[in-house]
């Protein structure tokens, strides 16, 4: 196959790529979109294979790669849990940041059959190239295995504070700058080393001291990052396929980023200098007077949302972590027989990733017609009978609006004190991650039921019944 | 022995045929310059309207589809195996015979897996069957 006809196939992997992302703006045309995407990656594949035609025991050595490959991929994809989507996205991350490394590697080891040179004299350009996609590519690796951790609780979610981080973080900045250009100077296989290793080192340092609330911006970070080291090595391949699947991918993943700080009223650069929920602001106990939380049980949970004609329900970080999608779905439909109207709202950070509760909620076969965003719903609470709040807390703390001095103050919140009564879904009276008190949990209307989320929503589905 | 001897040989002509094709095309395109663009300007440009249809076409998902966008944007960018392939089927080095075996075994995980994990998400959002 001609180079130039290849580099046209390319680019028609590239434009069903571009299809693929397009399907996901509705439900229905996602899945249209999704099998453009594998159509796409397919051809790029065959398109590569035609292009380098190469020898039997080449061509084996291919097809074993790929084999292990799909068979990991295909069994992780089957057995994963919803609810650990974010840790498994933070993984696949990890997976193409270590890719892009390998393959600038065997770029350096052999330039001549990419294309760029000779052993020892590779274009400087094309070392410039290779050089920032090795940088990014590894700081998307050690980043995300770092995030992976944090997500699966392997280590804690807490910030991790690490002494004088800024002023390290600076020095790593510096010395990479450096080693890129003794890299790009002298194509030397050892600076090539040492600057995976620093950028190791910095992506770790990176994300360690942001906090587990934060997680939805460093992971959609993260997908910003490997885009852009896929759009590095494509300039080193002077691959258009891969050129434009990088921009594609930096940009969605810079467009999700820039999403949830806006859900967090956050910038950008103070989540990433983290630390966020590090402080233990202990609550200042409202001046040692004794504050009252009227306590319901599952029974009153049941008596109350049966009889309400519109139950908004809101579910948080801790529906998932309780797995208790399943039976609030259950609840739903039982009073939803009972003719009580039935919405979810969704606050744009709840959950530990960008979607995460849309892909839960989907997964108990809740209806998306039935689920609705911060903007679309944010009005009906005046006019629900009941609020049920899951596993959520600080997206519907009233602080965010009344109290300047609060860390979440401007923060964009589900308006759940508007509703006739608010039920709290909660395991225990503690804060949220922001670590502040919710004024919420004292109010007349509310009614706090303490528990794990998927036990206590069985038992009101008992009394329901 | 002479196996071997002859592999050897016969990789110094291949580098050696390839550094003659660069410079054989370095001095067409000097014969050109004036008129032709860098390559790597078309590259650049070709970059930077990617750039902006992500954004139109990422700022169009629906929020409910972020996760399963996140999980595509993770499968189409491991379109990186190409570098892999090549890195494998062209190589006369071991050590990027090895990177590039790597590189593959990730990359291929991450397709299979990514694409998968989004078909099976998105079977999930159904409309009501009422």
């Amino acid at each position: 196959m001609s180079v130039n006809f290849a580099a046209f196939l390319y680019l028609i992997s590239a434009s069903l790529f571009i299809l693929a992302l397009r399907g996901l703006s509705h439900p229905s045309t996602s899945r249209h979109g999704n099998f453009c995407g594998i159509i796409g990656m397919g051809l790029a594949v065959l398109i590569t294979l035609l292009l380098v035609l190469p020898d039997f025991s080449r061509l084996v050595l291919i097809l074993f790669g790929l084999g292990i490959g799909a068979v990991i991929g295909a069994l992780i994809a089957k057995r994963i849990a919803m609810t650990a989507m974010p840790q498994l996205i933070a993984a696949f991350h990890s997976l193409i940041g270590f890719s892009a490394v390998m393959v600038s590697a065997a770029a350096l080891y052999s330039p001549s059959s990419f294309g760029i040179g000779a052993l020892g004299s590779i274009h400087t350009l094309a070392l410039f190239e290779m050089a920032i996609g090795v940088w990014i590519g590894t700081m998307t690796f050690s980043g995300s295995v770092v995030a992976f951790l944090k997500l699966d609780e392997r280590i804690s979610g807490k910030p991790i504070i690490l002494a004088y981080r800024h002023f390290m973080n600076m020095c790593f900045c510096a010395a990479i700058a450096i080693f890129i250009m003794i890299l790009v100077m002298t194509g030397s296989h050892f600076v090539f080393w040492c600057l995976v290793l620093l950028s190791f080192f910095f992506g770790m340092s990176m994300i360690l001291p942001i906090g587990g609330a934060d997680m939805p911006v460093v992971v959609s970070m993260l997908n910003s990052y490997s885009g852009w080291a896929a759009a590095g090595i494509g300039f080193t391949l002077a691959n258009m396929a891969l050129i434009i699947t990088g921009a594609l991918v930096g940009s969605s993943g810079a467009i999700l980023s820039y999403i949830m700080c806006k859900g967090m009223n956050r910038s950008f650069i103070s989540v990433i200098l983290g630390g966020f929920g590090s402080e233990t602001l202990i609550p200042s106990t409202s001046n040692g007077k004794q504050r009252f939380v009227k306590k319901g049980s599952a029974d009153d949970a049941a008596f109350v949302i049966k009889n309400a004609s519109k139950v908004i329900i809101v579910p948080g970080y801790g529906m998932a972590v309780a797995q208790a999608q399943h039976a609030l779905r259950e609840m739903a439909n039982k009073i939803k027989n009972e003719g009580v109207e039935v919405k979810y709202a969704i606050h744009p950070v709840a959950g530990r990733m960008p979607g995460h509760m849309n892909v839960l909620l989907a997964e108990a076969n809740v209806s998306y017609e039935d689920v609705f965003e911060l903007e679309d719903i944010n009005s009906e609470f005046s006019t629900a009978d009941v609020a049920f709040i899951i596993g959520a807390n600080d997206v519907t703390n009233p602080a965010a609006k009344t109290d300047p001095s609060s860390p979440i103050y401007g923060m964009p919140i589900l308006e759940v004190e508007k509703a006739g009564t608010v039920l709290f879904l909660k395991r225990g009276l503690g804060s949220g991650y922001s670590g502040i008190d919710n004024e919420l949990f004292f109010r007349e209307n509310t009614m706090m039921l303490f528990g794990d989320a998927k036990k206590m929503v069985e038992s009101i589905n008992k009394s329901l019944a | 022995m002479k196996v071997e001897a002859l592999d050897q040989a016969l990789d110094r002509l291949q580098e050696s045929l390839n550094s003659v094709r660069e410079v054989s095309t370095d001095i067409s395109s000097l014969l050109h310059t004036g008129s032709a663009i860098d390559p790597f300007i078309f590259q650049l440009a070709i970059f930077i309207l990617s750039i902006f249809i992500g954004y139109y076409v990422v700022w169009a998902v629906t929020p409910a589809l972020h996760t399963p966008l996140m999980a595509v944007t993770n499968a189409i960018s491991s379109v990186i195996i190409v570098g892999a392939l090549l890195a494998i089927g062209e190589s006369l080095s071991g050590y990027a015979i090895l990177f590039g075996f790597l590189a593959l075994v990730f990359a291929s995980t991450n397709i299979f897996g990514g694409f998968l994990v989004t078909q099976r998400m998105l079977a999930m959002y159904r409309k009501k069957e009422r």
